[in-house]
């Protein structure tokens, strides 16, 4: 844009006009209706905070966030740090966050997978594959989640009791008591191990970067799989052997009337968790179709035209082509499961909505409690909407 | 391709020969989409064994094993005796034919129950003129202000002879209606407002919008829930109380009003800017403008995807179940709290959730078959 390619007239800007004060005048006009929107808006919330001062006042309820390191005197189920009902408001609080973004967080990575198998199924040449992928997003779809929610969760507590619980697979039972999975006692070793891991994907990604940079250079392909393959699995295996490969399953069984050992889900957590995947995979897997019907049949013939294998085509020109599409909806889609996740109230699971409404009514404090809820969710909001919106951003079409 | 030709005798007649039997029919039908290679055919088998077995399964649970009602004693309890001895085998619809008009009409006075009945009708008979593209002009604003006081009268009563109901005693499917509804009609309005306001040029109303369109969204709607049930009252001057009913139905319109206005938005960002320039260049102030132009032309654009959002404020009313308001979901489960019906929750969400269903598949196969018409010039 150097000046020389711009018509100089068009750099010309507009003669100033002096304002009038007058109804004619456009500007006069824009600032009469801010200020008038501006000023109605502003004393409603005026007249709404004085009236809620003075109520304050009236009814004696204390203001302020001091109670949060007060003792809460709140059981509570299950927490991912360790939590007495003699601990603060604070750390109540802060375990029902932990708890929302547990069933957040498991829950957006199984939706992702759920939804994507759906939506792929549902464009299979096979019929039937196809029509019942349909007919699941359909029927998911039309229910309200809440209803959905409420089904799995009497579904759940119609299990049978630890006595007779069932038993799918070895090791695992599911009883009214919720699951019951084998877990591994962990050790130091395991810790080491998932390290060795994350290190071996950094080393990967950095390996696959520096790939595509030589063949950028020379045109050469490099193959980036078999170091692939040792770094994300060798290193960790190798990690682990060094350290003595301890590997003790804690294996669930039946003591009395319930279970020791191995790892529980609870009911509620169990039910709020296929609640919310299933929902949600009924939206993504919309939006997976849609992606991938974006992508234009020419571009499949010309990929093939060119002799890339059906892998290849799928991930160099059909895969990004089609995140551009898929990406912008599915934020949203992840946006809505962590604000479902507030619906965990309704069946007793203790997320953040649960521990702030039991606070508001021990203290009283209403107005903060309604607050937290909010500001929670306004952070994980804005924090998802943010990490998506640079996703999108790096991998959005570059135009020239 | 040379062979062929080369090798095809001549056709005495020119009588067009049917192709052969592998290629069209139900045998090729088959063959292409069932059987088409080792992989279709035996995820085909494996699936179509599941679906028998399911069905057979649900046939066995829903109708044959089922009970469909249970006797009462004189003291007017269920003897659910017989249904607890199927353990899951059967259904037990004894307490949907029980409970069910408790489930629709809630606690709303026994004999007045063809009221609330005839402002469900109403309502279905409102979507449905309002889905005709014949009404879609200004005549529609008169029906629906005609009917939704007509829905009013009929549910308070209290003139014309008929008997006031409080409303605290209304309760079922007219409740979840009345929510969705009159939050749309609310909402629709405001959202146009905002919409408008988020495109407009003026730095303090565009703020204002924006604010508010994406504080709402950034929270979910039980929180609005909550702070409609619990904080409302200290907002209001002493003394001053609304019903619990009208505060939710406020939180849903708020709700609903950010969620339309970012779809009336897309409406209006759809539209070609020649025609805002165009209306201007005819002298049109703002308001002819917006009016006359461009809503006219950005709400057509934008009705599928309001169906698709009305759909979803139509499931949403449910939560209303959290701050204990008596819609459909809440009667069903209040339902089957007492002791004698304790257990059936299965039997009940699948009778609650097939009306949601129903209303929801109309509205979403209404919405899709006019996507597909109003695209219909685009695809040639």
């Amino acid at each position: 844009m150097s000046d020389a390619t711009v018509d100089p007239r068009f750099r010309r800007k507009p003669p100033k006009r002096p304002i009038r004060l007058s109804w004619a005048d456009e500007r006069i006009r824009g600032i009469v209706w801010q200020v008038l929107v501006v000023g109605i808006i502003g004393s409603i919330i005026w007249w709404l905070w004085s009236n809620t001062v003075h109520n304050l006042e009236v009814r004696r309820i204390a203001t302020g966030f001091g109670f949060l390191n007060r003792e809460a005197g709140l059981p509570i189920a299950e927490s991912l740090i360790s939590y007495e009902p003699t601990d603060t408001y604070f750390r109540a609080l802060l375990v029902g966050v932990l708890n929302t973004l547990k069933v957040a967080v498991v829950g957006i990575v199984l939706a992702t997978f759920l939804g994507t198998a759906i939506g792929i199924a549902r464009l299979s040449k096979n019929f039937l594959v196809a029509k019942i992928a349909g007919f699941y997003v359909e029927v998911i779809r039309d229910l309200p989640l809440l209803l959905q929610l409420l089904f799995w969760y009497t579904i759940m507590q119609g299990l049978p009791g630890p006595r007779q619980a069932l038993k799918p697979v070895e090791g695992v039972f599911l009883s009214n008591r919720g699951f019951k999975v084998p877990a591994l006692v962990w050790e130091p070793a395991h810790t080491a191990a998932l390290i060795a891991c994350i290190a071996g994907i950094v080393l990967t990604w950095l390996y696959a970067r520096s790939a595509r940079a030589k063949q950028m250079a020379d045109g050469q392909p490099r193959k980036v799989w078999p170091a692939a393959v040792a770094l994300i699995l060798g290193l960790p295996v190798l990690t682990w052997q060094v350290m003595g490969a301890p590997w003790e399953i804690d294996w669930p069984a039946l003591r009395g009337f319930n279970f020791r050992g191995g790892m529980s889900i609870s009911p509620e957590y169990a039910a709020l968790l296929i609640g919310l995947v299933t929902y949600t995979a009924g939206f993504i897997a919309e939006v997976v179709r849609a992606g991938i019907l974006s992508v234009n049949l020419g571009q499949w013939e010309a990929a093939q035209a060119l002799g890339l294998r059906h892998g290849q085509v799928l991930r160099l020109i059909v895969l990004p082509q089609a995140l551009r599409v898929i990406i912008p909806p599915m934020t949203s889609n992840y946006l809505n499961l962590t604000k479902n996740s507030s619906l965990a109230v309704a069946i007793g699971y203790q997320d953040i909505v649960s521990i702030a409404n039991t606070t508001l009514n021990q203290t009283g404090q209403a107005i903060e409690g309604i607050a937290i809820i909010m500001l929670v969710y306004l952070t994980i909001s804005l924090s998802i909407s943010l990490f998506m919106n640079w996703y999108n951003a790096k991998i959005a079409l570059v135009e020239r | 391709m040379s062979d062929i030709t080369a090798n095809t005798p001549a056709m005495s007649s020119s009588e067009p020969r049917s192709a052969p039997l592998t290629a069209v029919g139900p045998i090729a039908w088959l063959r292409t989409n069932l059987f088409s290679g080792w992989l279709s055919t035996a995820v085909t088998l494996a699936l179509g064994y599941l679906i028998v077995r399911a069905v057979i399964g649900f046939v066995d649970w829903a109708f044959i094993n089922a009970i469909w009602s249970v006797p009462v004693s004189p003291t007017g309890v269920a003897q659910t005796q017989a249904c607890r001895d199927l353990q899951g085998s059967g259904a037990c619809w004894a307490v949907v034919t029980e409970k069910h008009r408790f489930m629709l009409f809630g606690t709303y006075p026994y004999e007045q129950h063809w009221r609330p009945a005839i402002v469900c009708l109403l309502f279905i008979g409102l979507y449905i003129v309002s889905s005709m593209r014949r009404f879609w002009n200004w005549t529609l604003i008169p029906i629906w202000i005609g009917t939704l006081t007509t829905i009013g009268i009929l549910m308070w009563g209290g003139i014309l002879g008929l008997p006031y109901v409080p409303q605290e005693r209304w309760g079922g499917l007219p409740i979840t209606l009345i929510l969705a509804t009159f939050g749309l009609a609310l909402a629709f309005p405001l959202s146009i407002l905002v919409a408008l306001g988020r495109r407009s040029n003026l730095p303090a109303i565009k703020v204002l919008c924006v604010l508010y369109v994406e504080l709402i969204r950034g929270v979910p709607l039980i929180s609005l829930l909550f702070m409609a049930s619990v904080m409302f009252p200290l907002f209001l001057p002493e003394g001053m109380n609304i019903d619990k009913l009208l505060r939710a139905q406020i939180a849903i319109t708020l709700f609903a009003g950010a969620y339309l206005a970012e779809v009336v938005r897309g409406g209006l960002q759809a539209l070609p800017k020649g025609q805002y320039e165009a209306a201007e260049a005819m002298g049109l102030s703002y308001w002819q403008k917006t009016g006359l132009i461009i809503l006219p032309q950005a709400l057509r654009l934008v009705i599928p995807p309001l169906v698709n959002t009305f759909i979803g404020f139509f499931k949403d009313t449910s939560l209303v179940l959290i701050i204990g308001i008596f819609d459909l979901l809440t009667a069903g489960k209040t339902a089957i709290v007492e002791p004698s019906w304790q257990g059936f929750g299965v039997e009940v969400y699948v009778f609650v959730g097939l009306i949601y269903l129903c209303f929801c598949f109309a509205m979403s196969k209404y919405s899709q078959g006019l996507e597909a018409e109003l695209n219909r010039h685009r695809r040639r």
